[in-house]
């Protein structure tokens, strides 16, 4: 069973399929990469996934149990699952800490003591001790995205998704926010990325799906979807990222 | 001196003599064709008559405290209502239809008639069902009109300041497992609370001035004291003191909102 199965996720948006019969898995400590155009649907199965949009159609298993069931409760799911956006989305009238403090407090998980050496242990291990007590427009663009990830992780969760993150960014900080996914690869954290960091993801992806008008085209390893693609769509859109 | 810097003084030097001289013309003209007015001799005993306003200035003042009372026990409570109210307005679950329907209505009335109206209308209306001593004060009820009125203003500006914080920080909130009322009271109440100051800011400054149509219906506040000395002494200084009076209180806090404007526009640009 792998830790994250998706099957036959369906989305649509009024009349247009955004998602469109979805099946993926991700298995525990895998790091996916979704490639693909500008609207190929990758931000929007991200959203699926963490319960920001309802689908339509379709399951979606964690550890086995749907979380895609209606009725359900989707606060305790999103707990359990990271998720970083492309603008940041920090909380600009909360300091860096704060801003990673609020949800673990909210969940009433650990004494205020206890998760704030945890936290600020977890800023330390990103280079960012010495800015935990910033608010986020003291930042730079890549010190805001890492502090966006340490709030992720301060819940400690099982999956983590990345809806291109570095998309954001000066060419320059790009590096700096790579090198966070590294390390969290390193240490086992399962993760799904949409990109349009095409090195990046050929280097550390263990799996690479190609998405065009909400479908996964061609999936695959990296060395396979990159080197030699299959299908005719997906060698169009190397030829144009890649050039 | 280089030529450009040369040539800038002199720009300055002439904007700066153009402006002078068209004020100084402005000026001049006031003071030479309003006295030359035929009725201006009796205006000027009768409205700038400067023993008057030495003699009524100080209990004006004192008047004047009563208006500060008033508007500081009605301030609070806007706040609170008018927060409610906008609550009330955007609450989505089925069962607070009904509260929806209310909040609409609500501001709807309140929005809708004018101040005095309510202020007459409560304000006599209510004592008139026969309430005993204390609860039939002109002072209370005046005051519920205006805390009515200005709740339904300010339930507006909460609520244009609700929609002003960018979805994105709601998507953020709730990706971090966070329930809609934790998102609304710790992600997007604070940020709009914040980016609104400036327009409370300005409710506060009118509500200062309306809190003077509670003279209508009987406290003696300082638009009512100056009229009864306008009746004593048959001149109308004592409401031009009034006038200053006021001026002392709203120059600043009008000065002090834009500056809060301006510098929100600067923060978002």
């Amino acid at each position: 069973m792998a830790k994250l199965e998706l099957r036959g996720v369906i989305k649509r948006f009024g009349n247009m399929t955004v998602c469109d019969n979805i099946d993926l898995d991700v298995e525990q400590g895998q790091m996916v990469c979704l490639i693909g155009a500008s609207g190929a649907g990758k931000s929007t199965l991200l959203r699926c996934i963490n319960l920001l949009e309802p689908v339509e159609d379709g399951a979606i298993y964690l550890d086995g149990k749907d979380i895609a069931e209606p009725g359900l409760n989707p606060q305790i799911v999103r707990a359990r699952i990271g998720m970083v956006f492309q603008s940041f989305n920090l909380f600009p009238h909360m300091t860096a800490l704060e801003n990673a403090m609020l949800a673990p407090r909210c969940l009433h998980v650990k004494s205020r003591d206890e998760l704030r050496s945890e936290v600020e242990e977890l800023f330390t291990k990103f280079g960012l001790a010495d800015r935990i007590d910033n608010y986020p427009d003291q930042l730079s663009g890549g010190q805001q995205q890492r502090v966006a990830i340490v709030r992720a992780l301060a819940l400690r969760p099982e999956v983590m998704l990345f809806d291109e993150i570095t998309s954001a960014l000066d060419p320059q900080l790009v590096g700096e926010v790579l090198d966070v996914l590294l390390m969290l690869k390193n240490q086992g954290m399962t993760m799904v990325l949409a990109t349009h960091e095409m090195g990046f993801a050929r280097e550390a992806a263990d799996k690479v799906c190609f998405l065009q008008s909400g479908r996964i085209i061609e999936e695959g390893p990296p060395e396979a979807v990159f080197d030699a693609p299959q299908r005719p769509e997906t060698q169009a859109f190397l030829a144009r990222a890649l050039k | 001196m280089t030529r450009r810097q040369r040539y800038e003084a002199t720009q300055r030097r002439r904007s700066l003599i153009i402006a002078g001289s068209s004020t100084a013309l402005v000026i001049a003209a006031i003071v030479i064709f309003v006295p030359m007015a035929p009725g201006w001799e009796k205006v000027q005993r009768s409205f700038f008559n400067g023993g008057v306003l030495a003699n009524t200035f100080p209990k004006l003042l004192e008047a004047f405290k009563v208006n500060v009372m008033i508007f500081a026990l009605c301030t609070p409570a806007i706040a609170i209502l008018g927060l409610l109210i906008a609550f009330a307005r955007d609450a989505k679950s089925p069962a607070f239809f009904p509260l929806r329907i209310f909040g609409a209505a609500f501001t709807d009335v309140f929005r809708g008639v004018p101040v005095i109206l309510t202020v007459y209308l409560i304000g006599f209306g209510i004592p008139g069902l026969g309430l005993p001593r204390p609860y039939n004060s002109p002072y209370i009820w005046g005051s519920l009109a205006l805390i009515l009125t200005y709740s339904a203003y300010v339930a507006e500006i909460f609520r244009s300041g609700i929609e002003s914080v960018h979805h994105s920080q709601r998507s953020a909130a709730l990706s971090l497992g966070l329930s809609e009322r934790q998102v609304m009271r710790y992600v997007v109440l604070p940020q709009a609370v914040r980016n609104v100051v400036p327009s409370q800011m300005n409710m506060l400054i009118a509500l200062q001035k309306d809190v003077s149509l509670l003279s209508f219906i009987g406290p003696v506040e300082i638009f009512r004291q100056a009229g009864v000395f306008k009746s004593l002494t048959a001149n109308f200084t004592p409401y031009v003191g009034a006038a200053i009076i006021f001026l002392i209180v709203t120059i600043p806090a009008t000065r002090y909102a834009d500056y809060l404007m301006a510098k929100q526009q600067k923060a978002r640009s």
